[in-house]
């Protein structure tokens, strides 16, 4: 086996240097081939780039910060502290053949310190790729960007997700306008204003609530910031981050997200790129590149991105409205189709603003259409999940079993780490299903008094059996229509099972 | 360039069982071969180190260390302790303290000297060597012999 290591310590005089001879000889002594470079004061001669590309496994041990780490992107990766490498080489040596046989930091689960545990982790998963090289196609590393930035996602869906669920279910779906305002079922509610007095307006139900919402609010943000995390690394967080707020604000949604993490990381390795006088080099991480890319990616998304999106819904709405009177199956069939076509995104949210409006002027038609296609993309997809495992990393199957209640609870926000993993995909199979979806409830004619709930509303609802009869249709439909589209001209997800299989790790 | 190491640096009988005394006694015989100008700075240089993560290792090792700026060569200054001195590892206390002092800026040539010597402190043949030389000038030409080849 061929391993890489690169050592490093506070002072650079001692310890990395024990280290690299430390694993030096444990790994001659189990028969590999190492290559150390030692990131002390005597300066790292660096391990050359055709080394790296041809080692299995790479150990880390370092104290701090591992330059120029990104050399190693993709590699299964071994990290502990340089203490360990001298206590224990050859312990971390067998690591690094357990990470090298998985392809994945699974070596480091027997016996490390917790903290260098957690760091692997940490650091495999902000890793875009694992078996890919560097040149790989670049729709293999797109998929590893965009599945890096949805696992750090989707503990933020669970956790909203679930706590939003729970506060239907414990203060019924007023909750929602008792914390943010509005009106349900004729009854106006003032929004909190002031958080010292959330419990006492909205009861603990209200709390879970806003706790949920807060964790929602910041999907957008987390999928963009480690969209570019994985790109261009920690430099590129901050305008990740900030270019997924401005996509919040903006409505833009988790697309828009998207696109704000995909410009941060290609802003951030561009600038990386241009050659700066030895004296800056240093500030570039820190300072220059966070503030150019921020500016940069800040700028974009207000000015061109944000105008286009404005004018898109006022285009939206207004041809909606056109429709009102025409079939009302056609309708059904335009809104499932909006609904599930962002999913909180400005598409969507000129549907949903539409079945409010109509709700307000008493056709409650409308409203129990848009909710049931909100319902079916979560429940499709984690009907899929449990139907065609191998179609899904092991990440993705995890967020099924959340999306279930999600989906139940009508929060379509759960289906959104699936569609940004694979957009192409998974969102023409979303908007099959809740276009069916929309039409069946136009055809049945349900009426919903309720906006939002969904099946714990369901006692609002008229003809509920037909209701959840047509939410099942559609979860059906949405379920098969992805499995179809992943099934053609894609390799199964297992190619990108290591990365996601790591996400886990450091998820859990 | 002086030698890395020299009889008057070696103290085959450390009493103290402070990790901050016994690396204070080491220092003085730095300072009074001129190897460290002011005392002060450098053991404040060596506690800064120390703090980050004690520097002892497994094997009964203890390695203070600092670069700073009242060295003025690369020196080893080496110490043995009978009853050990906590210094900081899982598996006990140090017996062999080797108090390691690089001049801030050094080159890497300098630098090159005490990497080489901080790999041979991994072996365990030069650690029993070092545990059992009888003198001071046993310690000095074995460490010139593995870590300078001379």
């Amino acid at each position: 086996m061929k391993i890489v290591a690169v050592t490093s310590c506070p002072t650079g005089i001692a310890h990395t240097y024990m280290a690299a001879e430390a694993l030096e000889q444990a790994a001659k002594d189990a028969g590999h081939d190492i290559q150390v470079e030692t990131q002390g004061a005597a300066g790292a001669e660096a391990v050359p780039d055709s080394a790296i590309a041809g080692a299995d496994a790479v150990v880390f041990a370092a104290d701090v910060e591992v330059r120029n780490r990104e050399r190693f992107a993709g590699k299964p990766l071994v990290q502990t502290s340089v203490k360990r490498a001298i206590n224990d080489a050859p312990g971390l040596i067998a690591e690094a053949e357990a990470a090298a046989r998985t392809g994945g930091a699974g070596g480091v689960l027997a016996g490390a310190a917790a903290e260098a545990r957690e760091a692997a982790a940490m650091e495999t998963a902000a890793r875009p790729e694992t078996k890919v090289d560097e040149g790989a196609g670049i729709g293999t590393r797109l998929r590893q960007w965009l599945m890096t930035g949805v696992s750090y996602m989707i503990p933020f869906v669970a956790a909203g997700g679930i706590l939003i669920a729970l506060a239907f279910l414990l203060g019924g779906p007023e909750v929602a306008n008792k914390v943010n305002g509005g009106t349900f079922e004729g009854t106006e509610y003032q929004a909190v204003e002031d958080m010292s007095k959330l419990i006492v307006q909205a009861g603990y139900a209200g709390l879970l609530f806003k706790i949920g919402a807060t964790a929602f609010s910041m999907l957008v943000p987390i999928l963009a910031g480690f969209i570019a995390y994985a790109m261009g690394d920690r430099p590129a967080l901050v305008a990740g981050i900030v270019g997924g707020l401005i996509s919040v604000e903006i409505g833009a949604g988790f697309l828009g997200g998207l696109v704000a993490g995909l410009i941060a990381g290609a802003v951030v390795i561009w600038i990386k790129r241009v050659k700066v006088p030895r004296g800056m080099a240093g500030i570039m991480p820190v300072v220059v590149i966070p503030l150019v890319s921020t500016l940069i990616v800040g700028a974009l998304m207000l000015v061109v991105i944000g105008q286009p999106i404005a004018a898109l819904q006022n285009g939206l709405e207004d041809w909606l409205n056109g429709l009102s009177g025409s079939n009302a199956i056609l309708l059904g069939i335009i809104l499932g189709l909006m609904m599930a076509f962002d999913m909180g995104g400005p598409v969507n949210k000129v549907a949903y603003a539409f079945g409010l409006a109509a709700l307000a002027s008493g056709n409650l038609k409308i409203m129990a259409a848009v909710m049931a296609a909100g319902m079916t993309p979560p429940l499709g997809l984690a009907l899929a999940t449990v139907i065609r495992k191998n179609q899904f990393t092991r990440a993705e199957r995890q967020a099924g079993e959340a999306a279930w209640l999600l989906g139940a609870s009508f929060i379509t926000e759960g289906a959104i780490p699936f569609a940004a993993a694979d957009p192409l995909r998974v969102i023409p199979g979303l908007m099959v299903g809740s276009a069916v979806t929309g039409a069946l409830v136009m055809g049945f004619g349900n009426e919903s008094r309720a906006p939002h709930g969904g099946i714990w509303v369901v006692g609002l609802i008229s003809k509920p059996i037909l209701y959840i009869l047509a939410i099942l249709i559609g979860t059906a439909v949405t379920a098969a229509a992805v499995i179809i589209l992943k099934t053609t001209g894609r390799k199964q997800a297992a190619d990108i099972e290591p990365a996601a299989s790591r996400q886990a790790t450091a998820a859990s | 360039m002086a030698d890395l190491i020299t009889p008057d640096l070696v103290d085959l009988n450390l009493t103290q069982t402070d990790r901050g005394e016994a690396t204070r006694a080491l220092a003085e015989r730095l300072r009074a071969a001129g190897r460290v100008t002011d005392l002060e700075q450098f053991l404040a240089d060596v506690r800064a180190r120390e703090a980050q993560m004690p520097t002892g290792i497994e094997g009964g090792i203890g390695l203070p260390h600092c670069r700073s700026v009242a060295v003025v060569e690369p020196t080893l200054g080496f110490g043995r302790s009978d009853q050990g001195i906590d210094w900081g590892a899982a598996d006990g206390p140090a017996h062999l303290i080797f108090l390691i002092a690089a001049p801030e800026g050094g080159g890497a040539e300098h630098m090159g000297i005490l990497a080489k010597l901080a790999r041979k402190l991994i072996h365990p043949s030069f650690r029993d060597s070092l545990r059992q030389a009888p003198d001071p000038e046993t310690v000095v030409s074995l460490v010139q012999k593995e870590v300078l080849g001379q």
